[in-house]
């Protein structure tokens, strides 16, 4: 992870070496680039391949699912309606408010916002029914209710507007100020302290709903704190670096298969240490050692990502879950 | 058995059992009078549909009652928190485990989770009692192999150390025979008669094999249309409870071999 952290920081547009970046680290010379670019950046994509990493992990066994991810309760729909009302829906409201509201914070309230009210809207849904299955149907319901919006806005958006909207869709490590960096670390790292608290829970849900509340567990608390970590995390990290995509699907599996357990206690560190690592290479992929030019970051993880899982799955002839 | 042994274990007073909705109540069963005492091998039988699951979810505090009381080591079941549940009464379900990755050790283990601190470490007394499970069980030697690697008959006798692992005076198990042959059926219900002697629990099952049941259990509860009995499986032939247990037409209970016989 070390390696891949160095690496990361080191390749770019203009290639720094090892030395260079040692030296910087230490204060012993300044670089520019590092302090305000490269270091922080390198530091997104540990937190956010971690982050998304283990709110997979958690909806993966809540939802007995393989094909669970972080954004299953809606969260990237409502992060992308929130954005989307923002960028397109502002030619409704005027030009002038339109300047006013494309800045960068605005675009993290708007998705944190988008994020919470449709997460809330299914919470609300979900109280009313027993069964955990029904969340999840529920959540994607809710998905496809807010793409319907976002696709009639886009149809009345100028061809600017859709551009900017679809390249927050594309999501980006960079951009992330220290202060920025320092609300995502702390938010995520209560969402951790969350998951790691959920552990027992998780174990006892991998028997079933019904087996774990003969063990005592309380199911509604447990998939309530479990839920909350999710949000926490997934909304976050949304918030401030857009929808990445397949990390938080594929990160739990390539875990599970290396590792070869199910046991909470082993599978959460183990995700967040492959979460950083995995997207630390994919964002040093990204930004395309030695040109000018940067990939979405979104490309980039699924392209490593998809064949890495099939190839996995090839290997073990096996859906170890 | 001596007297001074039979501890009660579960019992139940004109309990009457069924669903309820804002208007009405449905009764599927009332006036159910059992008692059940420690190493007793009882079975439950009936035919389908005549409420042996809805008894089972009231027994283990999944449905209320609706009416009469049931009372787990003499203490009301509705007293009971989750985790003093967990520490009576264990389960055997019919539904499959989900992560079948589990290890054999590993899914055992998650029975000791009513006692292991919060993010759930064994201590060398849970491992201990672990142990014990899977030598009673005997699947010591297959302890690593992972779940996905048994047959539904392993798989089963899994379960049951998982809920010996869990430490209760009553196990409840809703038809554990079920998918088995007829070899592993005997099996597994011979093991809970030899776990019910050797470690003095109470072990509650339902089952559909009643040819079985009776050679095995120490006492039967019957469920028929009217009436829900709860005797020693030679009292219960004695009586003639299993004659009215199908319809007369179609099954008789021939009390020569103790088996039922279609009428051709």
């Amino acid at each position: 992870m070390l390696f891949c952290f160095f690496a990361n920081i080191s390749l770019g547009s203009v290639s720094i070496s090892f030395k260079d970046i040692f030296n910087a680290l230490l204060g012993i010379s300044d670089n520019y680039i590092i302090q305000n670019y490269r270091l922080p950046k390198a530091f997104t994509a540990i937190i956010v391949g971690s982050g998304l990493g283990i709110s997979g992990l958690l909806m993966q066994t809540l939802f007995r699912n393989p094909l669970a991810g972080p954004f299953v309760l809606g969260i990237s729909s409502g992060a992308s309606l929130g954005v989307a009302i923002v960028v397109m829906g502002s030619s409704l409201f005027g030009g002038s408010v339109a300047l006013l509201l494309a800045s960068k914070w605005s675009l993290v309230i708007a998705s944190s916002l988008g994020s919470f009210l449709v997460l809330l809207a299914v919470m609300l849904v979900s109280a009313k029914v027993r069964d955990t299955m029904a969340i999840l149907i529920i959540g994607l319901m809710f998905a496809s209710i807010t793409a319907a919006i976002v696709s009639v806005l886009s149809y009345f958006a100028s061809a600017e507007q859709l551009q900017q909207y679809i390249f927050w869709g594309f999501g980006s490590l960079g951009n992330l100020s220290w202060n920025e960096l320092l609300v995502l670390s702390s938010i995520c790292f209560i969402g951790i302290v969350l998951s790691v608290a959920s552990i027992k829970a998780l174990n006892t849900l991998l028997l079933g709903e019904n087996y774990a509340k003969s063990l005592g567990l309380n199911i509604k608390k447990s998939r309530m704190l479990i839920i909350i970590a999710t949000s926490l995390l997934a909304g976050t990290i949304t918030a401030f670096a857009g929808p990445i995509a397949f990390i938080g699907l594929a990160i739990p599996h390539i875990t599970r298969q290396v590792f070869n357990t199910s046991n909470h206690k082993v599978l959460i560190p183990a995700v967040v240490l492959f979460g950083a690592i995995i997207l630390l290479i994919c964002d040093s992929i990204a930004q395309l050692p030695a040109s000018d030019y940067f990939l979405p970051i979104n490309a980039i993880t699924s392209i490593i990502g998809a064949p890495v899982v099939i190839w996995l799955l090839v290997r073990k002839r096996k859906m170890v879950f | 058995m001596k007297e001074e042994n039979q501890h009660t274990i579960l019992k139940t007073h004109n309990l009457s059992i069924g669903y309820q909705t804002k208007k009405e109540k449905t009764a599927v069963a009332s006036n159910i009078n059992i008692e059940l005492h420690s190493g007793e091998l009882i079975g439950l039988v009936g035919a389908n549909g005549i409420g042996k699951s809805t008894l089972l979810r009231t027994l283990t505090n999944v449905q209320s009652p609706l009416d009469g009381s049931i009372h787990i080591n003499e203490k009301p079941l509705e007293t009971y928190s989750n985790i003093e549940l967990a520490k009576a009464l264990s389960l055997v379900l019919t539904e499959s485990v989900m992560s079948k990755n589990l290890s054999v050790f590993e899914l055992i283990a998650l029975g000791r989770q009513p006692y292991t601190n919060w993010v759930g470490n064994l201590t060398e007394a849970d491992i201990n009692i672990i142990n014990t499970a899977l030598n009673e069980t005997n699947l010591s030697d297959i302890k690593h192999k992972k779940c996905y690697e048994l047959s539904d008959g392993q798989l089963q006798k899994v379960m049951i150390a998982r809920a010996l692992a869990q430490d209760t005076k009553l196990i409840i198990l809703d038809e554990p025979t079920t998918h088995l042959d007829m070899y592993h059926k005997a099996y597994i219900l011979r093991l809970l008669q030899k776990l019910a002697k050797d470690t003095n629990k109470t072990i509650l099952f339902s089952s559909h094999e009643i040819d079985l049941a009776i050679q095995l259990c120490d006492k039967l509860i019957v469920m028929s249309e009217d009436i829900v009995v709860s005797d020693t499986p030679k009292k219960l032939i004695e009586r003639g409870t299993f004659d009215s247990l199908f319809p007369k037409d179609f099954i008789t209970f021939d009390k020569t071999t103790n088996s039922f016989k279609i009428i051709q």
